[in-house]
């Protein structure tokens, strides 16, 4: 079966068109299509190994990375699509922001590992870039945990801390998509309640695509969802309608822990 | 119980031959040691720092001119060979994971560590000792840093490799290019690590002698020009230790525990380095 072309209401920022994705020989994802509306949040579930962070890591070809993976169709971003081989990769992980699992803070002051992203593409005069980490650390609501400690290590903070570093280091390079694979699943329940407050916050500027083992997680914070199974985008639509009414048989035997 | 009674014997058989082999190792290097504190020791005065090599017969003297000469020459010798190791280790572990350039680089590498110095040595005195007509601290340095290279690449290499891929990934993520990726995120997240094979490079250039001989010679006086032949604590030991006067062997004990001092030294700022690194 493949998966018929869905379409979320709003504006798309991203149109994925056909999108195959192979780890040498092994398909990953089969014929995938969607749209990812712009200031909203769209988040990916489904089982382990269903592809769900492989499609998320295709938007900032992070594949590349890794001689062997390859993926071919369409991703459209301003008309662009992001996989054609001329693309500037650095250019579109700029635009495109990626958050992991685990928090991984750059072995440096709270302060440079903010800067370090903002320093890759504009040069800004010291009191100017003071003001950037301020503000980025301000958006991730760091500013009041963070501000006496800038020069200390970025790896003394908490884990929760440590993610919310990551996520104001990703903004601070104002991107317009930020991608979040699993943002929450290291955390405990206090900072990923901390994060998912973050992140209805920040859709309001950015588009955010979150993949989340968490079925009430993206109930909670997502407009649209996207159910994938074996590599295949099963059912895509409104948060709402996909967890209530959901239209396919393995959606609901998913989203009702039959299996997964 | 005759089976449980068996396993206790068998038990304090075990532990004993292995304290034994212990002793055995303790005892050579204790003796060693004690031989050489005893005898360097009683060599070390205020002359064995501020006076040159003496003549062959004349009383006193030190080693200031081979103190100076070796600390030249494994300077310079570290100024060469850490950025190069460094270098070499990020290409190893950065860029060419796959590429066949990077396998060959990693063997000739695997091939230079386990070189006798002796070759290395004669390498150089042939390459350029012999075209250039005269042996010279720079050649030392150059045969020196050949040896201690393929220590930074090896370290630099394997520390990098230790690196979690998730950090690598993130500094991607911001669209930092490979350079700064390795430059400013992963190696500096195994800074100490680099840095202790650096030291431990140093350390074991700090006692090679063979290499020098053909290098760097030896010089009776002071002197700083590197383009000329430089007095070094190896070399010197090697031709005072064999030597009839008693004043010359006392200073080569001297000059041999200022080494092992030295080497001492490196390797337990190494240690202590990487233990703070490590349990961060």
């Amino acid at each position: 079966m493949s998966a018929p072309q869905q379409t979320a209401d709003g504006d798309a920022i991203l149109e994925v068109r056909d999108l195959n994705f192979f780890y040498g020989d092994f398909r990953g994802l089969t014929n995938v299509s969607l749209n990812i509306a712009k200031s909203r949040v769209t988040a990916f579930i489904g089982p382990s190994g269903c592809g769900k962070s492989t499609l998320l890591r295709t938007f900032n070809r992070m594949y590349d990375l890794y001689p062997g993976q390859r993926a071919e169709g369409q991703i459209n971003f301003h008309g662009n699509n992001l996989l054609d081989k001329k693309q500037d990769v650095n250019l579109v992980r700029a635009k495109i922001g990626m958050v992991f699992q685990k928090p991984t803070p750059f072995p440096m002051t709270i302060y440079e590992n903010i800067a370090f992203g903002v320093r890759l593409y504009e040069r800004l005069p010291k009191s100017e870039m003071d003001d950037r980490v301020e503000w980025a650390l301000r958006k991730a609501a760091m500013w009041d945990e963070a501000k006496d400690k800038l020069q200390q290590s970025g790896l003394s903070l908490s884990g929760g801390q440590q993610q919310r570093l990551c996520i104001a280091r990703t903004i601070a390079v104002k991107p317009e998509i930020v991608l979040l694979d699993e943002p929450t699943s290291a955390l405990d329940p206090i900072s990923t309640a901390k994060i998912e407050e973050l992140i209805n916050e920040l859709k309001a500027d950015y588009t955010i695509a979150i993949v989340t083992h968490n079925m009430q997680q993206a109930a909670r914070i997502s407009d649209f969802t996207a159910f994938m199974y074996l590599g295949e985008l099963i059912e895509f639509g409104k948060t709402d309608t996909l967890f209530i009414k959901p239209r396919q048989k393995q959606t609901e035997d998913y989203i009702t822990g039959r299996f997964g | 119980m005759s089976l449980y009674t068996r396993r206790i014997w068998t038990n304090r058989t075990g532990i004993a031959l292995s304290m034994l082999a212990m002793a055995f190792g303790l005892a050579a290097l204790m003796w060693i040691l004690w031989t050489l504190f005893s005898n360097g020791f009683a060599a070390l005065s205020w002359d064995f720092f501020t006076q040159d090599t003496p003549a062959p017969g004349s009383e006193g003297g030190g080693l200031r001119n081979a103190i100076v000469g070796s600390l030249m020459i494994i300077g310079v010798t570290t100024l060469v060979s850490t950025p190069i190791g460094i270098l070499a280790g990020i290409y190893l572990a950065e860029f060419g994971t796959t590429s066949k350039f990077a396998a060959t680089t990693r063997f000739v590498t695997d091939i230079m560590l386990s070189a006798p110095s002796i070759v290395v040595g004669l390498f150089v005195y042939a390459l350029v000792v012999a075209t250039l007509g005269g042996f010279s601290g720079w050649s030392g340095s150059l045969a020196l840093s050949l040896i201690a290279i393929p220590v930074v690449v090896r370290t630099t290499e394997n520390m990098l490799l230790l690196v979690p891929s998730s950090l690598r990934e993130a500094a991607f993520a911001i669209g930092a290019p490979r350079w700064q990726v390795s430059l400013k995120v992963t190696l500096r997240a195994v800074k100490a690590g680099v840095v202790t094979g650096i030291l431990l490079a140093i350390a074991r250039v700090t006692g090679e002698t063979a290499p020098l001989l053909f290098t760097a010679l030896n010089n009776q006086f002071y002197s700083t020009d590197m383009s000329q032949p430089m007095g070094n604590l190896p070399v010197v030991i090697f031709q005072f230790a064999m030597s009839p006067y008693d004043n010359w062997v006392s200073l080569a004990w001297g000059g041999a525990l200022l080494i092992a001092l030295l080497v001492l030294g490196i390797n337990v700022i190494a240690r202590v380095l990487f233990r703070k690194k490590s349990s961060d």
